[in-house]
């Protein structure tokens, strides 16, 4: 955030030598020292829970059971993957269920959001005013749950339904709006249009034409967020899914959380697996192992969607 | 008359003005259906607190009662608790959230090499990204009585007692604000990391002339500077103070009953009346009660911010 240039960085450094880069205003080094090892011990204390779950997964049932969970395992094993391996159909159906979603209600959620910001972010729309309040007002009141559940249970029918995964809550976001209207506002200039409007261009056609394609940067992010709004919901799956064929990934970390029998089902009740079996089943590191299994992909994906939403998060003030 | 020929002119003259916006307004079309059914709707919804709701008779026929969920709701000692957790614990994090998010801020701006700062923040960033359930795992992990690395590797080999974590609702007020620190400050350290540098890097060079230590200058200069920014998300948090982060109290205790005197916040007390219990009076009065405290205080910050600073009131 320096500007000025080490240009007589020993004038302004004081002890530093010659070939210092220091920068005018920047801490001594000792402070600099310390301020890393803060921001390493912080950091450490930020994925310390990560790698335990991870090394408990890898862990012997047994050497849990005598130690704990511990940060590298005492005793190495894949039992614990090699025994969610059988319910593998059931972790796959919860992945399909989780991308189909996630794919289905990004993509919509984006149109609608940018189809409702780009008429705010015009200063000639008449009708600005009103859609503005009408977004706003739902950031500061809110009718709560219970009618919120009764309006898509009794009114629209969506308990047990794919939809009911994708509408409720999720579908647009008022201050991904107010972020996208900033957006436009900020680098849509009005001469553009007025141009394209002259040469005979639609709204729609002015829309997607050239408006959409300048604003790759702020789609990309709020189709991030969206992503990850979608990914990891389970409150949806909580409040209106009870058929067992409906269950996301995140929703079945919860009910293996719940029950680790919730797994096991088709072993209770089929005659591969007997009861001896079953108890023998290494619960402590099934149950990490399913962490990772649902986790894994939000981690993974993680250092190269980050920077999107550190740009997204920033991208202007969202003053209604 | 001439009041007839006015009102013919204006709606005259509102029709061709949606004529004019057509094509604007057909585009805002799906996200005001949208907000209709999601968010308008339930707003007249919120009617059902006042009546008895009889399902064989359908929601609108049922039977008006009045405040009568209120009573039953305000008569018994959850409605207390509920409140006082759900005020106390985001009281807490409105307060702690900026002091700690932009002193990590001020710092990470400071750390002189730009990767060592970028690797910071995005290992900082990372838990924000992960689902209740997952950071409901990670805590099992820590304080599992039996297995957890607390018990397991702290206290009993330091000669403590194992403790109970998920049994002794006394520990929850520490546990929860601790989570919550951990999962939340990277997104908020994020936003006032932005704010400070885009601080105007003249300030700073004044200071300096003038011999101001770091410290003073994180006072005088970058402190006002992001002072905006601060209330408003301060603000928008009041705001809130009688929402709870549903995840946070719900999946990182596990649900567990016995930690419901200090886990149990309006959000959960109103989703487990509905639906664990069926109680549609009392969850929809909490619900209510919820909605328009809140409501009334948003107003009421905003306001008091609009006397105090102008430019800082959200609207």
């Amino acid at each position: 955030m320096n500007t000025t240039t080490a240009q007589a960085p020993s004038a302004a450094a004081g002890v530093s030598g010659p070939k210092s880069k220091r920068k005018i205003n920047a801490i001594s080094p000792g402070s600099n020292l310390v301020v890393n090892l803060f921001f390493i011990v912080y950091c450490c204390i930020c994925i310390f829970p990560i790698l335990l779950v991870v090394s408990a997964s890898l862990s012997d049932e047994n050497a849990i059971t005598l130690h704990g969970y511990s940060i590298i395992p005492k005793v190495w094993s894949t039992a614990a993957y090699h025994y969610l391996s059988f319910d593998l159909h059931k972790i796959l159906a919860g992945y399909g269920i989780s991308i189909a979603t996630t794919v289905i209600g990004s993509l919509a959620g984006m149109m609608i959001t940018a189809l409702y910001a780009y008429p705010l972010s015009r200063a000639d729309f008449e009708f600005r005013g009103f859609f503005s309040f009408f977004i706003f007002f739902t950031m500061i009141f809110g009718g709560g749950l219970v009618p919120w559940y009764l309006v898509y249970t009794n009114i629209f029918h969506l308990k047990d339904s794919l939809f009911a995964l994708i509408i409720p809550g999720l579908l647009m976001n008022a201050f991904l709006v107010l972020t996208t209207r900033t957006f436009f506002q900020q680098t849509i200039h009005p001469s553009i249009l007025e141009s394209a409007q002259i040469d005979g261009a639609g709204e729609f056609r002015i829309f997607f034409g050239i408006v959409l394609p300048l604003s790759l940067p702020v789609m990309a992010t709020i189709g991030l967020f969206y992503t990850l709004a979608y990914w990891n919901d389970w409150f949806n799956s909580l409040v209106y899914i009870n058929n067992d064929k409906l269950i996301n990934l995140q929703y079945m970390m919860y009910r293996v959380m719940r029950n680790l029998q919730f797994l096991q089902t088709n072993a209770q009740s089929g005659t591969a697996i007997g009861a001896e079996e079953i108890a023998k089943i290494p619960n402590e590191t099934v149950r990490m192992a399913m962490c990772i299994v649902g986790m894994g992909p939000i981690v993974l994906a993680y250092p190269f969607f980050q920077r999107y939403f550190v740009a997204g998060l920033t991208v202007g003030a969202v003053k209604g | 008359m001439e009041l007839d020929a006015q009102l013919k002119k204006n709606r005259f003259s509102f029709g061709r003005k949606v004529l004019r916006n057509r094509y604007l307004l057909l585009m805002m079309l799906p996200g005001t259906i949208y907000l209709l059914i999601n968010n308008y709707m339930p707003m007249f919804g919120t009617i059902i607190a006042f009546k008895s709701v009889d399902y064989s008779k359908g929601i609108f026929h049922s039977p008006w009662v009045g405040f009568t969920n209120f009573k039953f709701l305000f008569g018994t000692s959850d409605a207390w608790t509920i409140t006082r957790n759900t005020l106390l614990y985001n009281a807490l994090f409105i307060v702690i959230t900026p002091i700690i998010a932009v002193t990590l801020a001020i710092l990470l701006n400071e750390v002189r090499g730009r990767l060592a700062a970028r690797f910071y923040q995005s290992i900082m960033f990372l838990p924000y990204f992960l689902s209740a359930v997952v950071v409901g795992y990670l805590g099992y992990s820590m304080l599992s009585t039996e297995f957890g690395f607390i018990n397991t590797h702290v206290l009993v080999p330091l000669g403590f007692d194992a403790v109970a974590w998920y049994s002794e609702p006394k520990y929850w007020p520490y546990i929860l604000p601790l989570v919550y620190i951990w999962k939340n400050i990277g997104y908020s350290t994020v936003i006032y990391l932005a704010a400070v540098i885009g601080i105007d890097n003249e300030y700073y060079e004044a200071a300096l002339m003038d011999g101001a230590s770091k410290w003073r200058q994180a006072i005088s200069i970058t402190l006002p500077q992001i002072r905006p920014i601060i209330i408003i998300l301060m603000l928008m948090a009041v705001g809130h103070i009688l929402n709870a982060d549903f995840g946070l109290f719900y999946q990182v205790p596990l649900d567990a009953g016995a930690l419901y005197p200090t886990t149990n916040v309006i959000d959960t007390y109103v989703y487990r009346a509905l639906l664990q219990l069926g109680d549609i009076g009392m969850s929809s009065a909490a619900g209510l009660y919820q909605s328009v405290v809140g409501f009334v205080l948003v107003l009421s910050v905003n306001l008091i911010v609009r006397k105090i600073n102008k430019e800082s009131a959200l609207f």
